[in-house]
């Protein structure tokens, strides 16, 4: 007991001095790592050397100490930086100079040879994992024999595993108190020793071998352990016959005694402990996970997709029915009685919002509604930058470890599911496909009729992919003749196709297609009849198209306001007068209030969207009902852009004044005045009288249409009086929100002045129907007859001037008084400049060094090279002159 | 030689003449001598097309067979029935032609000068053939003349053009080469006829020739021409309008119109120097060389044609011009202060215009108008914000209210006037008169009050201002403030809160310079907001699902899309 602690000692003891820098060298299973951080250690110390010895070391002197001041360079090592400098020539400049003129290279094909941003340890790592995957091709996917080693830190864990067992039996047996050399290792000896412990200890055998004396002392041991090892396993197969015997009977003891209870107690406490050091030993690190989809990548995705399904849709036009090729494979269990479960009814295992979803189970089989739910969903995705995608995509994987986790279980249909699920992976969305191939395979064949009708179908499909317009008529054509639903899909497959993150050029593309898609509303609202709920349909797109591109969607507007403003100056400047805005311009001043938050101060488009709004109510001549109407929706427009700012807009009170003095019978009363473009009396100045009173009881409230501003319907007196009550309604009902709106402007009373003046006294409305007499009550009730009383007017109180105060002026200096100049833009004008300058002379420096290196690198190899030959040529002479000598010699002998 | 020859001629067609005044427009062929009449027989019963490229041959040769012998001056009645046709190109070419012709024998003096004696007399009394030819010839020019006239009323444009370019050739022919025999009393002569026949045909009362008359501004330049037609078109005004029983006739009044607002008279009498016709003597007493006659002329044409009723529209167009291109002109122009004071009591627009006038008049000839201001307070209305005068109208306004011996009542009503106005006010108009009242109360320190008035910031009232009183010493207007520019401080338009928040502040000294807004139009304010690049574009976070679906719906409540 007690020698074999000393052993384990001593051990542990050698184990520490070996660690000693420098000589464990080709010791360990990591020799690479090992050596590096003794280098740097090496280093290190050799460093701090250098920096304590007195004569490398410059003092740089100061002239003054300036307090506060951190300076870098008091000290500098003049020899260390050269020689580092030199270093560095000889590897890179010297390195160029040897291979100048040579035209062969020498190129390593490794994985990060030459990427120095990765770590050695990641290269290493990825390499291996290449390989690996290399090695995990398809050919050997149902190879069951080859089983890869699982290790850790190099070792087998299978091994490992045996040799815990070992340990477990081992401890199990040790008396209480003592400590074992696995305990002490795993203990004190680090995370390593548990593993280093085997090859230590033949090692240590053979240490020891020398002194003979503690070699028999180990044989003796040796022997005793072994003896004792049989009687353990002697002792150990009894108890485990006991136990067994024990458990039979262990039913009938009703309680433990005491004793027992504490014996148990004990023992878990040090299997707990070790448990908990293997446990940490052997954690695994956390997996890195899968890495969020950026947004290019989803966009990518998607077009993938679109693109997939285009190809797909042209296979099925062009005829060609998909053989599944995955139902061609047999399985080894196929009892070939035509049996196929075409439709995976288990339940798979997926996650929605963190939590486990079962409702939605069906994860395979989606049809194709759910697909253009899912469209929707993704269209969100790119505004939001979401992760909807991300989830389908985690819920197939979901899918396949689940289907791998039953694989055991199922008994049928294993491997096919298994080859089904690898597809799976990248055409997760497409199942609705396979579905219509599965159940084409369990037809097997398929009749001509059925074939056509899936061509046909394929026709009538809308293509996947599109490429963005690049002019107006490209749109139209590709617009035309589809339904409202299907240009919204066109559209947003576009927009898919063409995502900005896809390409350069797309992000043009698209901008494009958004002054297009106006033109094109404008078009659509142009038509007769105008097909507005065309247009409807069009505008979230529009909307996102906008938001992608604020810029772009505010230059279009910017340029329509523009245009149409310029031409309505243009015929007042000529004519004096213009046309009220067609329905056309009406719909882009309505989509301006969608894209653009229209209660800005100033903004760049509804600031002048506000002035056309009130340019057109200020000057457009009001001839007839259709231009009556157009004048209401601006106004609606109006109301609706200052509901929010309760912004005063004086033409549309002037406005609306002047369509309700358009119903007043007699125009002989001057107690207020119309303002132009309304005339006080003249032709069509009595547009909205209602001509027959009885018109006003059949009279019911509905919305005008829009398209009204085009054209008015209404042909009999009894629907044109109709339609005027309708006007007539708005009229009074956008009174009642301005006066709700600007009940606050200390000139309200006076504002609405005038039209309380003519709906008191001479609006006829005791020949309208309730609806409106209601109205018009509410409307006087709100407006006073006297105006309110207002405080006068004081300047706004001015902040008190602070007196002059005498504490120093604070001045933030950088840079002590290196850089000049006032501005903010000065100084870095000067900043720069400084340091162009700075590296300039460094260049210059670094250049001069550089050829001086060459020019000596040069002059040493021709010494050298001169030097060798003198050596040569001492040796030729040196040959000649004993041949000289031996021949003369030989001579002189003959001579004689 | 050559006279022997020419008289010989002559006597050879002594017959044709003759017979030819018996059978009014009949030619009887006789001889060879007459190679005129069968050609023209040829002519007309000749191909059309034949006849279009023909008749310029015909026409010239027969210029030229009137110029080179007297025999062929029958030919002259072929060319005056040119200028009769009906074909457009064939009266150019016949009156190209006659003007050619006459002037060469205006030049070569085959004109008789003188009394004319009648057609029919010429015959009667004694004359040698000479003088016969002469008077053939001279008739031939008047009826050419009378012809020429009438092209002016032709519908072509070109055909007037070219007969007034001929008319006024003959003109200058005349002129070096009078017809009259020279008046010994006057050493002048002018064709006044022609002139005064141009200017009956230009001042038509049933066709708008404004484009004739503005070719004829070239032949205004001349001095002498500019005094003629002065006159004759007086002479015109009063005899058309007296028949006409002082009427309205727009179209001809518009033509009036238009030829008097081209002539315009030099400044100087030393420029006095580009004549049609040169006289030989003294230019002193010549009437149309003094700058004083010219003034007169001016002036009395200018007093008749505005003695007559106007239209509106002219009414206004008159007073637009009138400041600037007619009364400086006048050599006296207090004269006008007539029909300036009518206009200026008529209301509405044409006051606003009439008041440019006054304000000459006013300044510089020491007019002394009654209750000036008091009308132009009641010339305030909604609509001075929407003329199309209103920077004229707020650029005199601006002039007449920088007095500043002004009592503060009258500037005080004005500013809150205007500002009660401005409640109506189109953008581009209340950037103008906000800068404006600014100005008034920086002018009338004591108007201050309107907008800052400590005294009785707590107690509340009433506005006292009375709109509707006509005196502004009434209005009490320095008994109020000016609450419409705080409403406005919350108008749509950026640029307008701004220039409304002026007053929220004691205002800096110095005068705001309207004179770059006056003419500001809807266009220009918005270009300011298109052209400016800003960076970031904000945008709706509510997101749109359809048209008529927005958080603060208006349209969708009242409209629907079908």
């Amino acid at each position: 007991m007690l020698d074999e602690f000393i052993v384990l000692a001593t051990q542990a003891m050698v184990q520490c001095c070996n660690s000693t820098p420098g000589q464990q060298v080709c010791e360990m299973g990591k020799p690479v790592k090992k050596r590096s951080v003794s280098d740097k250690v090496r280093r290190s110390s050799a460093h701090a050397q250098i920096k304590m010895n007195p004569f490398e070391v410059k003092i740089n002197k100061k002239k003054f100490d300036v307090l506060g001041r951190k300076s870098k360079h008091d000290v500098g090592l003049p020899g260390v930086s050269r020689s580092k400098a030199h270093n560095k020539r000889k590897h890179t400049l010297l390195k160029e100079f040897r291979m100048k003129h040579k035209a062969n290279a020498f190129i390593d094909r490794r994985f990060g040879e030459y990427d120095t941003k990765m770590a050695p340890e990641d290269k290493i790592l990825q390499r291996f994992a290449m390989e690996r995957q290399r090695s995990q091709g398809k050919k050997d996917m149902f190879n069951l024999n080859d089983e890869e080693e699982l290790t850790h830190y190099g070792q087998s864990l299978a091994e490992m595993e045996k040799f815990t067992d070992g340990v477990d039996s081992e401890s199990d047996s040790e008396e209480k108190g003592l400590l074992s050399a696995e305990i002490t290792a795993s203990h004190f000896g680090g995370g390593g020793g548990l593993l280093r412990k085997k090859t230590s200890e033949e090692e240590e055998t053979k240490n020891k071998t020398r002194q003979e004396l503690i070699e028999e002392l180990i044989l003796k041991s040796k022997q005793e352990k072994r003896e004792r090892q049989t009687q353990k396993e002697e002792t150990h197969e009894l108890t485990e016959k006991l136990d067994q015997e024990w458990k039979s009977i262990q039913n009938l003891l009703a309680h433990k005694t005491p004793k027992e209870r504490e014996e148990e107690k004990d023992k878990p406490k040090l299997n707990e402990y070790d448990m908990m050091v293997r446990e940490l030993g052997f954690e695994m690190k956390a997996q890195p996970s899968e890495k969020l989809k950026t947004p290019e990548e989803i966009a990518r995705e998607e077009r993938e997709r679109l693109q997939k399904l285009e190809a797909d849709r042209r296979r099925r036009m062009e005829g060609e029915v998909e053989e599944d090729p995955k139902h061609t494979h047999t399985s080894a269990d196929d009892l070939n009685d035509g049996f196929i479960l075409d439709k995976d009814d288990r339940k798979t295992l997926s996650y929605q919002d963190g939590k486990w979803n079962i409702e939605e189970e069906e994860g395979e089989g989606r049809d194709d509604e759910e697909e253009n739910d899912d469209e929707g969903d993704d269209d969100d995705d790119d505004d939001g930058g979401g992760s909807g995608g991300d989830d389908e995509d985690n819920d197939d994987e979901d899918d396949d470890e689940d289907n791998d986790d039953e694989d055991d279980d199922d008994d049928d249909h294993s491997d096919l599911e298994e080859s089904r699920d690898d597809d799976e992976e990248d055409e997760g969305e497409e199942d609705e496909e396979k579905e219509e191939g599965s159940t084409a395979e369990v037809k097997r064949t398929l009749s001509e009729e059925e074939r056509r009708e899936i061509q046909d179908t394929a026709r009538a499909e809308l293509p996947y992919t599109f490429t963005a317009p690049e002019c107006y008529t490209d749109l139209k054509t590709m617009l035309q003749g589809h339904s409202a639903e299907e240009q919204c899909l066109i559209l947003e497959r576009t927009k898919k196709c063409n995502h900005p993150s896809l390409a350069v050029g797309n992000k043009t593309k698209l901008q494009k297609l958004f002054g297009f898609l106006l033109e094109y509303v404008g078009e659509l609202a142009t038509h007769n009849p105008p097909q507005l709920t065309t247009i409807n349909t069009l505008i979230p797109q529009i909307y996102s198209l906008s938001q992608l591109f604020p810029g772009a969607a505010c230059q279009v507007m910017q340029s329509l306001i523009g245009d149409a403003a310029h031409s309505m100056e243009q015929s007042i400047e000529v004519k004096g007068r213009a046309a009220i805005p067609g329905l056309d311009m009406l719909i882009y001043l309505k989509i301006v209030t969608l894209l653009f938050p229209a209660s800005d101060f100033r903004h760049p488009v509804t600031t002048p969207a506000f002035l056309y709004i009130s340019q057109a109510l200020a000057k457009c001549a009001v001839m007839s009902l259709e231009s009556i109407c157009a004048g209401l929706i601006l106004c609606c427009i109006a109301v609706e852009c200052v509901s929010l700012s309760q912004r005063f807009i004086p033409e549309l009170i002037n406005y609306l004044l002047g369509l309700l003095h358009l119903a007043v019978p007699t125009h002989t009363c001057t107690d207020y005045h119309v303002v132009p473009p309304f005339r006080p009396q003249g032709k069509s100045s009595e547009l909205l009288r209602v001509c027959d009173p009885q018109s006003a009881r059949s009279w019911t409230r509905k919305s005008i249409s829009l398209s009204s501003a085009h054209r008015v319907t209404a042909t009999t007196e009894r629907e044109r009086d109709h339609y005027k009550l309708s006007v007539l309604y708005v009229c009074l009902d956008l009174v009642k929100r301005c006066t709700a709106l600007y009940q606050q402007l200390p000139a309200y009373q006076h504002i609405f002045q005038p039209i309380r003046i003519l709906l008191a006294k001479h609006l006829p409305v005791t020949d309208y129907p309730s609806a409106l007499q209601e109205l018009h009550k509410e409307i006087l009730e709100v407006i006073p007859e006297t105006p309110s009383q207002h405080a006068p007017l004081v300047f706004d109180k001015k902040k008190p001037i602070p007196l002059k105060l005498l504490q120093p002026k604070v001045v933030e200096v950088l840079d002590y008084g290196r850089k000049r100049g006032n501005t903010k833009e000065e100084k870095e004008r000067e900043r720069l400049k400084h340091k162009y300058k700075k590296e300039f002379k460094g260049a210059l420096r670094e250049i001069r060094k550089d050829t001086r290196f060459l020019a000596h690198t040069k002059l040493s190899d021709t010494l050298r090279r001169d030097v060798e030959r003198k050596r040569k040529v001492k040796e030729l002479y040196g040959s000649l002159a004993t041949q000289e000598g031996e021949w003369k010699a030989l001579k002189k002998r003959k001579r004689k | 030689m050559a006279v022997g020859a020419v008289s010989h001629d002559l006597r050879a067609h002594e017959g044709d003449i003759y017979t030819l005044e018996l059978g009014a427009c009949v030619f009887l062929s006789d001889g060879a001598d007459n190679m005129a009449p069968s050609k023209k027989h040829n002519v007309k019963k000749s191909e059309a097309e034949n006849r279009q490229t023909s008749y310029k041959q015909v026409i010239n040769t027969k210029t030229e067979l009137i110029l080179q012998s007297r025999k062929h001056a029958n030919s002259v009645f072929d060319l005056l029935e040119y200028l009769q046709s009906e074909k457009e190109k064939e009266v150019v070419c016949a009156i190209n032609a006659c003007q050619k012709l006459f002037c060469e024998l205006l030049e070569r003096g085959e004109l008789y000068a003188g009394q004319l004696p009648k057609e029919e007399e010429i015959l009667q009394g004694d004359r040698d053939a000479d003088e016969k030819y002469h008077m053939f010839i001279r008739h031939r020019y008047n009826s050419c003349v009378e012809l020429l006239v009438e092209n002016i009323g032709h519908e072509s444009y070109q055909v007037k053009e070219s007969a007034l370019c001929a008319i006024m050739k003959f003109a200058a022919a005349e002129g070096k080469h009078p017809l009259q025999k020279q008046d010994w009393s006057q050493h002048y002569s002018f064709p006044k006829e022609l002139i005064s026949g141009v200017v009956w045909a230009l001042l038509s009362e049933k066709e708008d020739m404004a484009l004739l008359i503005s070719r004829f501004q070239e032949f205004l330049e001349m001095d002498d021409v500019r005094y003629y037609v002065m006159n004759s078109a007086r002479d015109n005004i009063h005899r058309v309008m007296d028949r006409n029983k002082r009427a309205e006739m727009p179209v001809y009044q518009n033509n009036v119109f238009t030829l008097l607002t081209n002539i315009t008279v030099p400044s100087q009498g030393s420029e006095i120097t580009n004549f049609l016709v040169k006289q030989e003597g003294k230019y002193e007493d010549w009437k149309a060389a003094k700058l004083k006659e010219h003034k007169r002329a001016f002036e009395l044409m200018w007093l008749t044609f505005l003695k007559y009723k106007l239209p509106m529209s002219m009414y206004k167009k008159v007073l637009v011009i009138l400041h600037d291109s007619v009364l400086p002109h006048m050599s006296d122009p207090t004269l006008m202060i007539d029909f300036l004071t009518a206009a200026y009591n008529v209301g509405g627009a044409i006051s606003l215009l009439a008041l440019n006038g006054l304000f000459v008049l006013i300044h510089e000839h020491n007019l002394d108008y009654p209750d000036f201001y008091k009308k132009l307070y009641n010339l305030l209305d909604p609509s001075v914000f929407h003329v199309k005068y209103r920077a004229r109208f707020f650029h005199l306004s601006n002039i007449f209210l920088s007095s500043s011996h002004l009592p503060v009542y009258l500037v005080a009503a004005f500013i809150k006037r205007l500002s009660r106005l401005a409640l109506t006010a189109p953008p581009t108009g209340l950037l103008i008169v906000l800068p404006f009242i600014c100005n008034l109360i920086r002018r009338h320190p004591s108007c201050r009050v309107l907008i800052h008035r400590p005294s009785a910031a707590d107690e509340t009232c009433t506005d006292p201002y009375v709109m509707e009183e006509e005196d502004p010493a009434q209005c009490h207007a320095l008994e109020s403030s000016l609450w419409e520019i705080k409403t406005l401080q919350n108008h749509y338009h950026p640029d307008v809160s701004k220039a409304a928040k002026a007053i929220n502040q004691a205002l800096p000294e110095p005068e705001d310079d309207i004179s770059d807004l006056l003419e500001l139009s809807t266009f220009e304010l918005m270009e300011r907001d298109l052209k400016s690049q800003s960076q970031s574009v904000p945008l709706e976070f509510d997101s749109a699902p359809s048209l008529l679906q927005s958080p603060r719906e208006v349209l969708g409540l009242h409209f629907s899309l079908e």
